[in-house]
């Protein structure tokens, strides 16, 4: 049995797919674009479950794909493909160009302001390649799983623990003269366990996700942590329908963050489609609210120095003192809106709300009784109006204490209201995605039960 | 015929540019058969897809995009080693499989379920739809829809129009060395519009799609159709109310409110959660589950419907499988792995969002068959209650089995009539009692319209719905209104 590590990428893969993608743009100017932006990317990784205490799967992943924008004029049109030769190349780049002599004229499309392409490059350290072979990693998933199924009686079965290990190599030039890429990766561990009680069965998961392997936590840790989310789901009921207080607990936190800035994102701004209209420069949070953007954070999930058209991403407030400051722009929703882009095409870039009330356990005091939600399914979320109704589960609060655990509960209100009804952030912040908040408290909404 | 037709187009078009030989396939299963594995595939497959966005009133934005290579699994017990390659050459196809082999260190020879091969007429024919009509028509027909719909009324601000085409083609290969070939032609149309008045707005949203070519779209008016469903959608929900909040008899109309039925019963009837013993149907088999008038099924093989397959992504040919039976739970979906682990036949739903990905139980086309009432029979019997006639998206948890879907047009029913429009709320209830509070089925069955696409795992797949209108005596509605 060999034990191969998996792949590593080298710098001088990156410049070898530089090279590559500056053949992309030189296909497309010799089909008579008149701009155009092109990227490549290729990742591989392993990953690795177990189940009952056994390998369940193995997988070896290893993609790539490229990808061209041209523009004739003020005319676009993009094609992809997975196959990165030559022949692929000159295909793609010909489909691209075919779909722009069909496109309409749109005064507004086109390549970034070339003042707004990122130049300075700092290294972000989001490269830590782990040397797990599949033996390690098979050992690792059941260390974990183990300790899930073995932290108490009532668990009873198990969806399985597992690894996963992916290095990635991006590229993205532009006829402007940008062309760059770096190397990243990024590691996780999950956990997912069932436990039974009388009727009552549950399940619950824990993960872990970092760039360096030497971040997440330990696999007994994640297997404890899913162990104890889903003993505590047991034994859930309905509530009756009531107005209350509600704590979304960390994770739950960062979709309401994220139906926020759904709607001061630049696409859903210019279409009229957001509860945001007209809000720049007025109060849309309390004034203890500051929601801010860190790019360049070293190791972060989030992080980069330029967006996915090469424009520099920034350190900014969007939110301070819960005034709106900015919206979340790229360079075509920036023109449109008749503005500057924000550095935002493909989204924000380790987006962070900073704690202001205390741990997890104080809003709980402060709350009283209120519900705690711990899950959240389905959409349930109108951007255009803002109204909100999702299926949730969690517990019970009475006098700052977890009383019982409750499910088949939906909450409802309108994201506007509650935004402004946030009465604290929790200091439990949750680093494991692009969205960094605590547990968020509003005052008052509606859950509906049976 | 399904069989050889199919397989010898798509063995055309997947491997004549690739140069790989059927030997060379063979080379690839030896590396694999040189381990003790219960089963072996590769999977080849070649996938364009197209789009092309109205926004506007201009031709926004088109993409193509091409994606291929093969999947190389092997299984041995409960064990599955996978590898994928983006290029299909004999190289990184051995590659693959030699680090597939490294499942089987304590693989034994099992027994595989046979697959049954059987043929029949095809379920749609094997077009390339990106080809049915010139570029130019594509183009034309989205400006058309927009210049109809925008006419429909005053108050529509935005319009945007979406035409997506793919042109699938797939190649499974089994350890016997046995080949299967399906070509998928897959289009799919969407309108959505803006409305606003008296600066409130509301969006409004219909489409369809079904496995054939875009003439699908113009046949019937079905364009112009969905623009004018949209913008009745969006004025309607103009004028809502807040949604009621709390337990309340709900009907349901037919047709797509049918994701009640995928995700109240048909994850939780899919066969590796039920062999695994983690779902609410685990082992209940011969259980009632619903009321008397509930039949429901999964069925593959209807006609150019968008879950349609002629055979699944293991090679199996998709059929008609009874999940409910006059309310007793009759059996699961399967795929061969559990089908193999659980001693039952597979029922060909072993589907995959693409070779990178590895197959596992999906749905296909799930619906409830008709019942005896008359739809207006049903409102008329209910005092005080919320029908709901269409539906965004739902999601299941499918151990606990409570299940949510998200009502986008819905209603007050007041004295058996239909009064006013409410807001969209959240619907949830739990999937194994849900539908045995079913106390009238209506005799109405429909079919979505061709735009379901279910999530599992992180993989993507196209599927359908449908059922007859339905009365569910008691389900939480989770609006604002106390």
């Amino acid at each position: 049995m060999t034990n191969k590590a998996p792949l590593l990428f080298q710098d001088q893969g990156l410049l070898q797919l530089r090279e590559r993608v500056d053949e992309l743009l030189r296909e497309a100017r010799s089909q008579g674009a008149s701009a155009a932006e092109a990227g490549i990317g290729i990742e591989g990784g392993l990953s690795v479950t177990a189940r009952l205490g056994e390998v369940e799967t193995i997988e070896n992943h290893k993609s790539q794909s490229l990808g061209v924008t041209v523009y004739f004029g003020r005319r676009k049109g993009t094609a992809s493909s997975t196959d990165l030769s030559s022949k692929a190349i000159r295909e793609t780049v010909t489909s691209a160009c075919t779909i722009a002599g069909y496109a309409t004229e749109d005064p507004h499309a086109g390549l970034p302001e070339p003042d707004q392409l990122a130049t300075e490059f700092p290294d972000l350290d989001l490269n830590h390649a782990w040397d797990l072979g599949v033996d390690e990693a098979i050992e690792l998933a059941v260390e974990c799983e183990d300790s899930a199924r073995h932290y108490h009686s009532d668990i009873t079965n198990s969806e399985g623990a597992g690894v996963d290990t992916h290095q990635g190599m991006r590229v993205l030039a532009n006829s402007l003269g940008f062309n760059h890429g770096y190397i990243s990766t990024r590691h996780s561990l999950s956990c997912s366990v069932l436990g039974q009680r009388g009727n009552s069965m549950q399940r619950d998961y824990w993960y872990t996700v970092s760039r360096d392997s030497r971040d997440l936590e330990s696999a007994r840790r994640v297997g404890e942590k899913a162990a104890e989310r889903t003993l505590g789901r047991l034994g859930a009921r309905t509530l009756s329908t009531r107005q209350c207080p509600v704590i979304y607990t960390a994770e739950c936190a960062s979709g309401l963050i994220g139906h926020f800035i759904g709607a001061i994102r630049g696409g859903n701004l210019y279409r009229k489609s957001s509860f945001m209209l007209d809000c720049l420069g007025k109060q849309v949070f309390p004034e203890f609210i500051r929601i801010h953007e860190q790019p360049l954070l070293s190791k972060a999930l989030g992080s980069s120095n330029y967006d996915s058209e090469g424009v520099r991403c920034r350190t900014r407030d969007i939110v301070s003192e819960g005034v709106l400051n900015g919206y979340v722009l790229s360079s075509y929703s920036a023109r449109k809106l008749g503005m500057q882009t924000t550095g935002n095409a493909g989204g924000v870039h380790n987006l962070m709300v900073e704690p202001a009330g205390g741990s997890q356990a104080q809003l709980l005091q402060q709350m009283g009784a209120g519900l705690l939600i711990t899950e959240l399914i389905g959409q349930g979320v109108n951007t255009v109006t803002g109204d909100y109704s999702r299926g949730a589960a969690g517990y019970w609060v009475e006098d700052g204490e977890i009383a019982f655990p409750v499910e088949e509960i939906t909450v409802a209100g309108n994201l506007r209201d509650m935004y402004r009804n946030i009465v604290a952030i929790g200091s439990d912040m949750d680093v494991r995605g692009n969205i960094r908040v605590g547990s968020v408290f509003i005052e008052d909404m509606t859950v509906a039960g049976g | 015929m399904i069989s050889e037709n199919s397989l010898a187009l798509a063995r055309d078009l997947i491997m004549s540019p690739t140069g790989l030989a059927n030997q060379d396939i063979d080379r690839v299963m030896a590396e694999l058969l040189s381990a003790p594995l219960d089963d072996a595939d590769i999977y080849f497959q070649s996938s364009r897809c197209e789009s092309w966005v109205l926004e506007d009133g201009i031709i926004k934005e088109g993409s193509h995009s091409i994606e291929q290579g093969a999947g190389v699994r092997g299984v041995s017990g409960e064990k599955t080693g996978f590898a994928y390659s983006d290029d299909i050459e004999l190289n990184p196809l051995l590659d693959a499989a030699r680090n597939v082999t490294r499942i089987a260190r304590s693989g034994s020879r099992g027994t595989l379920a046979p697959v049954t091969s059987r043929s029949r007429a095809i379920l749609y024919r094997p077009i390339d739809p990106l080809q049915s009509i010139p570029d130019s028509e594509k183009v034309s027909l989205l400006n058309r829809i927009d210049r109809e719909t925008r006419k429909l009324d005053a108050r529509i601000e935005q319009v945007i129009v979406s035409l997506v085409g793919v042109h699938d083609v797939v190649l499974v290969v089994g350890q016997d060395g046995r080949q299967a070939g399906d070509v998928r032609p897959l289009v799919r149309l969407n309108v959505s519009v803006i409305v606003e008045q008296n600066g409130k707005r509301e969006r409004g949203s219909a489409g369809g799609g079904a496995r054939t070519d875009y003439r699908y779209f113009t046949d019937e008016d079905r364009a112009l159709e969905y623009g004018r469903e949209a913008v009745r959608q969006a004025l309607v929900n103009l004028d809502a109310v807040a949604a009621p909040a709390g337990n309340m008899v709900v009907v349901l109309g037919p047709g797509w409110p049918g994701i009640l039925l995928h995700e109240a019963i048909g994850h939780g009837l899919e066969g590796d959660f039920n062999r695994k013993g983690t779902s609410a149907f685990s082992g209940r088999i011969g259980e009632r589950v619903a009321g008397d008038l509930c039949t429901v099924v999964d069925d593959g093989s209807l006609p150019e419907r968008r879950g349609s397959l002629n055979i699944d992504d293991e090679g199996v040919m998709t059929q008609n499988t009874v999940l409910i039976e006059n309310g007793i739970l009759k059996g699961y979906m399967q795929d061969k792995l559990n089908a193999r682990l659980m001693g039952v036949q597979p029922t060909g739903n072993g589907r995959r969002e693409s070779y990178a990905h590895l197959p596992m139980p999906r749905m296909t086309n799930t619906y409830m068959l008709p019942g005896p009432h008359d739809p207006e029979e049903i409102l008329q019997s209910v005092d005080k209650g919320l029908f709901a006639r269409n539906f965004g998206g739902g999601q299941v948890d499918i151990t606990s089995g409570k299940f949510v879907f998200s009502a986008s047009e819905a209603y007050l029913i007041e004295k058996g009539k239909i009064t006013r429009p409410v807001k969209g709320a959240t619907l949830i209830g739990n999937g194994p009692d849900v539908l045995t509070r079913v106390s009238m089925v209506g005799n109405d069955l429909e079919f979505d319209s061709g735009v379901g696409t279910c999530g599992k795992d992180g993989q993507s797949v196209p599927v359908g719905v449908g059922q007859p209108t339905l009365k569910i005596d008691g389900l939480t509605v989770g609006g604002t209104s106390v």
